[in-house]
């Protein structure tokens, strides 16, 4: 049913699109997205693909003539990340609204400027209100399995909305791991045929897509694609399971590690959780109860349920990689919707945002652990010290 | 066997673009397309980027098109309908619908297509997808409010160019997008207006039956933005044609052909004085400004016969 190959995060998203077989891909190379549109490429000139590749001349055109062919009634796939993103940007709001189940791989590298070609998570954290499904993926075998996944959710009648499936540049999209490629038959099998609804391509039906919406409906529609948020959260779930029973891994919400008993745990997404995972290993070691979650869905965000595996804590620290600038404290995203998620359920955990990494900042174990010793302290006081700590950035 | 290009024959078949539709009286645009539509016997499928066409025929929940439409945004309809283009031949290719000639036609206003949909545009024609894009060019951003475009004449009063005290209406000539496409070689590029309603749709059939991408700029008069009578479209397009303001030529796999030539070529005073838009450019001290312009048509002709062979 599979094999284990040793693959870049770039190579493994390449290879999930190549087993799902899309039929139109759009995309257009940057770092450190670069490789996947290369393997898929490839895949092109060998055949191996049934694929329409559109090689377009920029971003703003890769999600234009994803959307376009999305509507003609094709399943889409692109890739992306950062500047790439950041001009698609108009379109990627288009994709949502019109209800385009899209997918596109998001290797996350920091927004301009300066200009620079490293991980960290500005670009996502833009998107966050675009109306996209949002995955994060810890490492190269959680992003193709989010890939196939994504696949599903997207194209789900109760949702029909773009999934994006992040996973953190160069260290993941360049790392060369063992991963756990399943048989082409088992993912063509899992993913299945899409069938759109309205296909503008079904000439004998004749469609407006696209129309102009004023105040007399518009409204409802938005409200449309808030209920299919709310499906999605369900359909991520049921697709998880089914996904779980036919390849045999678990997938969630999130992800939580050592979490059930611990006193203080962090809360971080993508690859900076697996090096977490290793400090709490270590940490338990010594006898400190302290545990990780991981979020893997950000967009519908979890909060009931994030509250629920979190409201036993005794201190809580988030760790974001990217900052909301003129936001309350100038934290990150990912702090601040937790924080009213806690205060929304009545939840008064102390908890402390970790801004890290922006620009591809290496973020070593001793630091996470520091973030745990802070958090150990907090616990005991009852107090937070500092709100916002920017950790291991020159002042 | 194709449709004969005979009012007879032609207003037999149903319009693809209905009445009803809330464009101005008088618009160029939708005398172009209904016009354009009306050429093509096959199924057709279009993008149309933001701008008056778009806004006027599609108000939800009501839509004036009788055929698939899809608008996506302002600057992308010829990205939009390559990805369907795609969809359709990734589609056909594995049999997953059938096969139907279906031709596929963006639509976009000359501020979509001379100004912000420029890349867009360049980059669809170099992939080769078997489209037509069509710029119904009214010379400037009317669904906003008449705003300056490149293609907006030398001292056309516009509201981003108004005609004032100081500066008397836009001061830059305009862009020769249609030259600018056919430097990009491919198979089928063409200049048209709908008084000469056969040829725009002669061009029509040979564009979309090229084999490949093809691009044609229309002349489409607003009465709003140039200041005419709205039952005077049709006459003033053909006074632009008729001056050599506009002139109607096609390039075909690398030939180029004048597809009409006026009897006898009137100065282009005789087009801009018809027009609202130019009235101060009768005013003594900027007379200058309408020789600019003649001149500039007249290079441009003299270049325009070159290149055809004409002289
Ligand atoms: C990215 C973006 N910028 C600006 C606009 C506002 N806008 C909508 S239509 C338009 C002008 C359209 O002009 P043109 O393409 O010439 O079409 P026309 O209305 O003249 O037919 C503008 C500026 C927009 N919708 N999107
Ligand atoms: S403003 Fe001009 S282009 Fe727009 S609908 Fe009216 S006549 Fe046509
Ligand atoms: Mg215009």
């Amino acid at each position: 049913m599979s094999r284990f190959e040793a693959l870049t995060g770039d190579n493994a998203v390449a290879m999930a699109m190549r087993q799902v077989n899309p039929d139109v891909v759009a995309a257009y190379p940057i770092t450190p997205q670069t490789e996947t549109v290369e393997f898929f490429a490839e895949y092109v000139a060998d055949g191996l693909v049934n694929t329409e590749f559109i090689c377009v001349e920029s971003e703003h055109s890769a999600m234009s003539a994803c959307v376009g062919a999305s509507a003609a009634g094709a399943r889409v796939m692109t890739a992306t990340s950062s500047q790439g993103l950041a001009l698609m940007w108009e379109i990627v709001y288009i994709a949502a609204s019109n209800r385009c189940p899209i997918v596109m791989s998001l290797v996350n590298r920091a927004l301009s400027a300066p200009i620079n070609i490293h991980c960290d998570h500005s670009d996502i954290m833009g998107m966050r209100d675009s109306g996209w499904i949002v995955l994060f993926s810890e490492n190269a075998q959680e992003a193709y399995d989010n890939i196939i996944q994504a696949v599903r959710i997207g194209e789900h009648p109760d949702v029909l909305l773009p999934v994006v499936v992040c996973q953190d540049g160069f260290v993941t999209s360049h790392g060369m791991e063992r991963v756990e490629v399943f048989d082409d038959e088992a993912v063509k099998e899992f993913v299945g045929t899409y069938k759109p609804r309205y296909p503008l391509l079904d000439i004998e039906h004749p469609k407006t897509l696209g129309a102009l919406d004023f105040y007399d409906y518009y409204y409802e529609h938005k409200r449309q694609q808030v209920q299919a948020m709310e499906n999605a959260t369900g359909v991520i779930l049921a697709v998880a399971e089914e996904f779980n029973r036919k390849f045999n891994r678990n997938y969630g919400l999130f992800e939580t590690y050592c979490l059930d008993d611990a006193e203080v745990a962090i809360v971080v997404a993508n690859s900076t959780a697996g090096t977490a995972k290793v400090v709490v290993d270590r940490l338990r070691g010594e006898g400190l109860k302290v545990g990780l979650l991981k979020p893997r869905v950000f967009r519908p965000f979890p909060a009931r349920e994030l509250v629920e595996a979190l409201k036993h804590l005794k201190a809580i620290a988030v760790m974001d990689r990217s900052i909301s600038f003129g936001a309350m404290n100038n934290a990150g995203p990912l702090f601040l919707e937790l924080v009213a998620a806690l205060a929304l359920h009545g939840v008064r955990v102390p908890i402390a945002d970790y801004v890290f990494g922006l620009g591809g900042r290496d973020i070593l174990p001793r630091e996470i652990e520091s973030v745990y010793r802070d958090l150990l302290r907090v616990a005991e006081s009852g107090r937070v010290e500092r709100l916002v700590t920017y950790l291991s950035v020159r002042e | 066997m194709a449709t004969k290009l005979i009012p007879k024959e032609l207003a037999k078949r149903p319009d693809r673009l209905s009445p009803g539709h809330r464009l101005c009286a008088g618009c160029g645009a939708s005398i172009v397309v209904r016009q354009m539509l009306a050429a093509i016997d096959a199924p057709v499928v279009i993008a149309n980027a933001t701008g008056c066409l778009e806004v006027a025929t599609t108000i939800y929940p009501y839509t004036a098109w009788r055929v698939p439409w899809m608008h996506n945004a302002f600057e992308n309809a010829a990205s939009t309908i390559t990805g369907i283009e795609a969809a359709y031949r990734s589609l056909v290719r594995q049999g997953k619908i059938p096969e139907q000639n279906v031709k596929f036609i963006a639509f976009g206003g000359d501020g979509g297509t001379y100004d912000i949909g420029l890349q867009a545009l360049s980059g669809a024609v170099e992939r080769g997808h078997q489209f037509l894009y069509v710029c119904y060019n009214n010379e400037a951003y009317m669904n906003t409010g008449i705003q300056r475009s490149s293609a907006t004449p030398l001292g056309a009063h516009t509201t981003t160019s108004p005609a004032g005290e100081v500066i008397p209406g836009k001061q830059q000539k305009r862009k020769d997008l249609t030259m600018i496409m056919a430097a990009h070689d491919i198979p089928y590029v063409a200049q048209a207006a709908p008084s000469q309603w056969r040829d725009l749709m002669q061009k029509t059939r040979k564009a979309v039956d090229c084999g490949g991408a093809a691009f044609m700029n229309v002349l489409a008069s607003c009465n709003r933005g140039w200041r005419h009578a709205t039952d005077e479209t049709v006459e003033l397009t053909q006074l632009a044609v008729d001056t050599c303001y506009w002139p109607l030529y096609e390039v075909e796999n690398g030939q180029w052909r004048l597809t009409y030539k006026p009897k006898e070529k009137l100065p282009v005073e005789e087009w801009l004085k018809r027009q609202g838009r130019f009235r101060h450019l009768f005013r003594p001290e900027n007379r200058h400004l309408i020789d600019e312009l003649q001149a500039e048509v007249d290079r441009r002709w003299e270049r325009l016969l070159r290149l055809c062979g004409e002289t």
